[in-house]
């Protein structure tokens, strides 16, 4: 089973480290997460009132962070998830790459694997350049990161809101301790509405 | 009931239900059924109109609109129903409104068997997600019907799908 690329070898960054890094000094971000382990590395990282969290629904972080750039056009918006969840939704990256709103920022969390279900091996550790799916949807942005000092240019790019942008961080395909938030979808969804000044319904 | 089936200004009272109730994004897979609309709504500063490459994205939009204080619709044909019935598990666990306005084919005067099976399954997908189904034959009705429907999702937290029937839109042409 020949590959080009491994993003699950040993030697990519931590997760938990890097979503810290993504998320320090935060003032105005808007964050929404992919199921499994994204979820769990954010609310690692601390908490939100403006954290999004998905347990389910693979395949739609990436267009709830377009439905919301565009309903939030001057904050800036994260969407963190996994290699597999952008996978599920790849069409997605067409969709949004057609609006390109400023403000929104996809990173993936690379690992090449389906951690959530017993780390089987993914399109992106079998040659899949999601980078360049992005690249070709017309991002104006998309880089591959694999070192810990990209980070927070990384974190100052999306902050600036100067273009839709992608990145693939190269993590290690490792398995952290879950760090569980919220799984109460109605409580999530009202305490973000209600931390952008909204009545929840 | 013939003779209002084939008047076009329907399209248009629903457009404008839209645009009164502050609709400002409007997500969609085209169908010709909704044409009229689609083009309104992208001719409308007001609304951010933008197509979808499947039915699904735009369950996902309308929850990213609503966590940032948007309303919005979502536009699609009868064969992408199905398309959507794991995304709809937003609308249930985290009650997102939902207001999707579906064209139906494979109905009534169908000439392709391939609408058929989506068709006749489009009530009983939805519904198995909890989303609530009314059906629109007469044109009459149409913007009132799309009223109600924002008003249940925004007013009640409600998931409503209207369904405008093949009759309601009319035989589609397949000669020319």
């Amino acid at each position: 089973m020949p590959t080009t690329t491994d993003a699950g070898q040993a030697g990519g960054l931590d997760r938990r480290e890097t979503v810290r890094a993504l998320l320090a000094e935060r003032t105005d971000l808007l964050v929404v997460t992919g199921l499994g382990s994204s979820t769990y590395d954010v609310a690692a990282a601390g908490d939100h009132d403006l954290n999004f969290y998905l347990w389910g629904a693979m395949g739609g972080a990436a267009m709830i962070g377009l439905g919301l750039a565009l309903a939030q056009p001057q904050r800036p918006v994260l969407v963190l998830t996994g290699d597999g969840e952008q996978l599920m939704g790849l069409g997605a990256l067409a969709t949004i790459g057609a609006q390109r709103p400023a403000n929104l920022g996809i990173v993936v969390l690379d690992n090449g694997h389906y951690g959530e279900t017993g780390m089987q091996r993914s399109h992106t550790a079998m040659g899949v350049d999601l980078v360049g799916v992005a690249r070709a949807c017309g991002f104006a942005w998309a880089e591959h990161v694999e070192r810990a000092d990209q980070i927070a240019g990384l974190r100052a790019r999306i902050a600036r809101r100067e273009g839709l942008g992608f990145a693939s961080v190269r993590i290690a395909a490792n398995d952290p301790p879950r760090v569980l938030p919220s799984r109460d979808g109605v409580e999530i969804k009202n305490r973000f509405r209600r931390g952008l000044g909204f009545p929840t319904i | 009931m013939s003779a209002s089936a084939t008047t076009p200004e329907w399209r248009d009272q629903v457009f404008e239900t839209l645009q009164r109730n502050r609709i400002e994004q409007v997500v969609y897979v085209p169908d010709a059924g909704h044409s009229r609309l689609i083009a309104r709504a992208h001719a409308e500063p007001a609304m951010r109109a933008y197509p979808l490459s499947t039915e699904e994205e735009g369950v996902a939009a309308v929850c990213g609109a609503w966590l940032g204080g948007q309303r919005s619709v979502l536009l699609m044909q009868s064969s992408g129903v199905g398309n959507c019935v794991n995304m709809l598990s937003l609308m249930s666990n985290c009650r997102f409104p939902l207001v999707t306005l579906v064209t139906m084919r494979g109905e009534w005067a169908e000439f392709n068997p391939w609408q058929v099976p989506m068709g006749r399954g489009t009530p009983a997908a939805f519904e198995l997600m909890g989303v609530q189904v009314r059906r629109v034959d007469d044109s009459a009705v149409a913007a009132d019907e799309v009223q109600a429907a924002i008003d249940d999702a925004y007013g009640a937290d409600q998931a409503i799908a209207v369904l405008f029937s093949q009759r309601l839109l009319g035989r589609k042409k397949w000669e020319r």
